[in-house]
């Protein structure tokens, strides 16, 4: 008799049948080959990717937390699974990962919002004063 | 301070995987899940080991109980307030101080549990490991400094015979510390810290060393351990102002508590995934496994605290007790591996000290 919770075969159930849908968690693993069909353009990627994330003027971990609120701007959920994974492994608190997010939110929801000032200045145009 | 208890062991919960010889038989897909990995002795046969033996042993590890006063999700030895039976007697602890007595080249001491403050013959087994003139290491959990007044000299009991201080603290923040090892424990162990830095602990006299263990609050590896470091120094000296010597990563292993949390949650294939796929050759040679023996407090020899919880005893003839202790024949032995050891290989590789690489 095994004596594990009884939602476990549930989760993972729900799991596996998550995995069958567009995004495949498991495609994630296979990134690295999209360098076959193209060698030297995945290599040239891939070489200019690991530069980009070592430590430099900004550490990895700050990186990684820009990573994680442009993951959510650009709606990857590769990225997002990736990016919580390294933000977490890096010590990042939650609050600091969900500030990185709101930041995104803030620039996309502010760059449909300044596009009211185009509407204001065309309603000006048609509308009598 | 109070704390409140996590969970409960998997014994008290009479748990299959409170069986050991279950949690091998799931680690070798044979339970639960049918996921096959790698064998790690053929892994490490591949990168020039094809038998794992011993240096010279340098660390005596013993661990001396498994009663705790917590119970914190991932421990290993499934400890807890329930285990009061399992703890080493003095009659052990001085059959431990004849061999450590009897072999020159162990400059180290490094006592275990549980809580080891908890057993009641430990102050006198410090106090005599540092007559013998070895260095004693203690692996303090904090919280039991400050859970009962009878507790509260530890740091001036430690000082005194200047103590080496490993100590767990698995974030800098209320939330994921309390989350692995129960409500409370992380003001309390900032107390405790406090307290050690007090005395002395941490701070730059070289015999008061207080270190602190960092292991993931999850399904995931440790970062590098320099950058866990300096962001726990920043963290604690800003928000407590605390101070620390080192800071040490260390590996969950799928073992006892830590590997029902990764069957419960689902993670258990993706998880040892990651660590087979971190295995890291350049780790092989530092494994702490071949210069330490463990100890369990019925007085079996171990190759180490995790082969010690899965009762995987040393691989030599008899019954593989201290009473029978034989160097040679440790030092001839093959150390038992199994596919925990992956936990220890990964990445920068991981042991009681940290990062191996």
């Amino acid at each position: 008799m095994i004596n594990l919770n009884v939602n476990m075969t549930k989760d993972v159930n729900l799991r596996k049948m998550a995995e069958k849908t567009y995004f495949n968690p498991e495609d994630l693993k296979k990134f690295g080959d999209i360098s076959k069909w193209q060698e030297t353009l995945g290599k040239k990627f891939f070489d200019y990717y690991g530069e980009v994330f070592k430590e430099g003027a900004l550490s990895a971990r700050e990186k990684a937390l820009i990573a994680l609120a442009v993951s959510h701007a650009v709606q990857c959920p590769y990225c997002i699974d990736a990016y919580t994974n390294t933000c977490v492994q890096k010590g990042a608190e939650e609050a600091e990962m969900m500030e990185a997010v709101h930041v995104a939110a803030a620039i996309k929801s502010g760059a449909t919002l300044v596009y009211g000032v185009q509407m204001m200045n065309h309603n000006d145009k048609i509308s009598m004063k | 301070m109070a704390t409140k208890q996590k969970t409960k062991s998997l014994k008290s919960k009479g748990a299959d995987l409170a069986n050991t010889f279950f949690q091998l038989e799931v680690l070798n897909g044979k339970q639960i899940s049918d996921a096959k990995f790698p064998a790690f002795g053929a892994k490490i046969g591949e990168v020039g080991y094809p038998t794992l033996t011993p240096t010279e042993l340098e660390v005596f590890q013993l661990n001396i109980g498994k009663l705790c006063n917590q119970t914190c999700t991932h421990c290993h030895v499934d400890a807890g307030p329930d285990r009061k039976e399992e703890n080493m007697d003095k009659a052990t602890l001085e059959k431990c101080l004849k061999v450590i007595a009897a072999v020159p080249s162990i400059h180290t001491v490094d006592i275990t549990g549980g809580a080891p403050e908890m057993n009641a013959h430990f102050r006198w087994f410090v106090e005599e490991c540092t007559k013998l003139g070895k260095k004693v290491i203690n692996r303090c959990n904090l919280t039991i400094i400050v859970a009962n007044k009878k507790y509260n000299d530890l740091p001036q009991f430690f000082k005194k015979h200047k103590v080496h201080l490993i100590s767990s603290l698995p974030y800098f923040s209320e939330g994921k510390t309390d989350s692995q090892r129960g409500d409370g424990v992380f003001q309390a162990s900032i107390k405790a810290l406090q307290m050690l830095n007090e005395a002395g602990y941490g701070k730059n006299d070289p015999d008061l060393v207080l270190d602190l263990v960092y292991n993931p609050n999850g399904a995931f590896l440790p970062d590098d351990q320099a950058s866990l470091q300096s962001l726990f120094k920043r963290k604690l000296s800003t928000k407590f102002d605390i101070s620390f010597n080192s800071l040490f990563a260390i590996t969950n292993l799928p073992i006892a508590r830590f590997l029902d949390y990764l069957l419960q949650s689902g993670n258990y294939e993706e998880y040892m995934e990651k660590l087979v796929n971190a295995f890291n050759p350049m780790t092989v040679e530092s494994l702490m496994c071949r210069n330490t023996i463990s100890v369990s407090w019925e007085g079996y020899l171990h190759d180490c605290d995790f082969n010690q919880m899965l009762d995987l005893k040393v691989a030599t003839s008899g019954n593989r007790h201290l009473d029978d202790f034989d160097l040679e024949a440790l030092k001839n032995r093959k150390i038992v591996v199994n596919q925990h050891c992956y936990g220890c290989t990964a990445g920068a590789g991981s042991s009681c000290g940290g990062e191996i690489t």
